[in-house]
């Protein structure tokens, strides 16, 4: 057993963590296409066939599943398949591994890649329908986000219309990377949406956009581009807090995901900084964007980014121990020693971090 | 307090701004609508002289997209970063609570009471005459004047 798998399973070792735990970021794949069959119409299973549809394509390009950082070698399934894709192997190697008292599970598959409208739309709806059969209702601890076909707005609505009263839902997944900054006033629409279901709206790693996946231009490497997210998501809220979603709507609720915190509060106090002077141009920000940040959004603590747990816990309290949430990222292969990142935080955070913060913005 | 006769009404235009000194600090005259304010003319934030900056009208919003203009110049923004002043208070819009430029009390007096008064403030001393000491002579009895009003 690595290094690293320990962090997350002497968690709950003699010594370790023994109060609740939320997990909220556990990730799911679907197997194959073929999977979702029951989950649609036979002319769509047709034209999957006859096209040889597979796996939407940026599945692979976001997480490329030989990728050593992906999926860590232990939770690779023996037969080969794919990891994260039943739950027999994410009770075993997550749930119980770590005895969650709830966990929220996030199936990035890729569906923003589909150009589809139409089969995008399909398969959405398939992948939601899926997570309810195979994993909502076979287990109580476990919500889901749903997934939307985004880049018809519409189609967006539609879905989380039809599936988001559900009780095992409580997030709509928004891949970081979008067609759109997420405060362009298109998306109200989706937004509307979101709060009506009393929903969150959790921006996940991943996505394809019309352009390049950083805000510059194309990365080259594989590893530049990894890196280089954070960047995106740093966009994304920028956007989202000057254009005034969090004014326009006072009770969203936005989890960022996959991406932890360390960077959160230079981006805060830089977003205060400018808006001091520059409100005149977004006057509708009517408060300091750092309490925008406090009122509305919450991070995770995977991946912990690199630095010794003291160090990680300044950050926190720069933050604010209410702001963070724990997070596996199972089956991602992240470093990160979750006991020794408690120990170095106040007493009173520790609770916070690993269950209250996510039961109270979760509702769960 | 003391009274300094620092201006003519007629040397700030409307919208404008001109500064002076009195007792070696440098104040700032405003004339908002034709009403007049003072500040300190230093920008609690770093010292720069906010009568460098432009008188600006506010700008309201209660959801993206919608505006809510101010038809006054009600605010001055420091020209070194961009924070908005409320003239008339001091306050900043950013920070209200805890941010703002300091403001001082000012007056508009006519010509024909300055002139008596000033000659009064010759017996005792009431009232200093202000950068218009040279001219006090001649302040005009029609002519309407800026007063400010200072602790010393």
């Amino acid at each position: 057993m690595s290094v690293s798998a320990q962090g997350l399973t002497a968690l709950r070792a003699p010594g370790g963590w023994a109060g609740p735990v939320i997990d909220v970021d556990v990730h799911v794949h679907v197997p194959s296409i073929r999977t979702l069959f029951p989950y649609m119409q036979q002319g769509w299973r047709d034209f999957i066939v006859e096209r040889a549809v597979g796996t939407p394509p940026s599945f692979a390009s976001v997480y490329p599943q030989n990728a050593g950082n992906v999926v860590r070698p232990e939770w690779r399934p023996e037969n080969g398949g794919l990891a994260a894709s039943s739950l027999e192997l994410v009770r075993e190697q997550a749930l119980d591994a770590w005895a969650v008292e709830r966990a929220i599970l996030n199936c990035y598959w890729g569906i923003d890649s589909v150009r589809h409208p139409d089969l995008a739309a399909t398969i959405a709806r398939a992948v939601n329908d899926w997570l309810i059969d195979e994993w909502l209702d076979r287990d109580d601890r476990l919500r889901a986000s749903l997934v939307v076909p985004a880049h018809t707005f519409a189609d967006a609505v539609a879905e989380i219309e039809r599936v988001g009263s559900h009780p095992g839902f409580v997030q709509v997944m928004m891949p970081v990377r979008a067609m759109q900054t997420y405060g362009r006033r298109n998306w109200w629409p989706v937004y509307d949406a979101i709060v009506a279901h009393d929903l969150v709206m959790g921006m996940t790693w991943g996505g394809t956009s019309e352009g390049p996946p950083t805000p510059s231009g194309w990365p080259s490497y594989y590893a530049e581009e990894w890196a280089g997210e954070q960047g995106v998501f740093m966009s994304q809220l920028t956007s989202m807090v000057a254009e005034g979603v969090f004014q326009r709507y006072p009770t969203f609720r936005l989890a960022v995901l996959d991406i932890g915190f360390n960077w959160v509060p230079s981006l805060m106090w830089r977003l205060n900084k400018e808006w001091k002077g520059l409100r005149r141009t977004i006057p509708w920000v009517n408060e300091p964007p750092s309490q925008i940040f406090r009122d509305h959004i919450r991070f995770t603590t995977a991946p912990l980014d690199d630095a010794p747990p003291s160090e990680s816990a300044r950050f926190l309290r720069w933050l604010g121990e209410e702001m963070v949430m724990f997070a596996s990222d199972y089956p991602h292969a992240y470093p990160g020693d979750y006991r020794r990142f408690l120990d170095a935080l106040p007493e009173s955070a520790r609770p916070k971090i690993m269950a209250d913060n996510a039961r109270a913005f979760y509702r769960l | 307090m003391k009274n300094y006769v620092v201006a003519r009404t007629d040397d700030v235009p409307v919208g404008g701004s001109i500064s002076v000194e009195v007792n070696g600090r440098t104040y700032g005259i405003f004339n908002v609508g034709g009403t007049f304010h003072a500040l300190l003319d230093r920008c609690p934030h770093q010292g720069a002289a906010l009568t460098r900056g432009a008188c600006i009208a506010t700008i309201e919003s209660d959801t993206p997209g919608e505006y809510r203009f101010g038809t006054s110049r009600t605010l001055i923004m420091c020209p070194w970063h961009g924070w908005e002043f409320d003239i008339e208070t001091g306050q900043s819009w950013f920070d209200a609570a805890r941010t703002r430029a300091l403001s001082v009390d000012v007056n508009v007096e006519r010509g024909e009471d300055l002139a008596a008064w000033l000659h009064e403030s010759q017996q005792t001393g009431a009232r200093l005459p202000g950068p218009y000491i040279a001219e006090v002579h001649e302040v005009h009895r029609e002519d309407d004047y800026i007063v400010l009003v200072l602790p010393r």
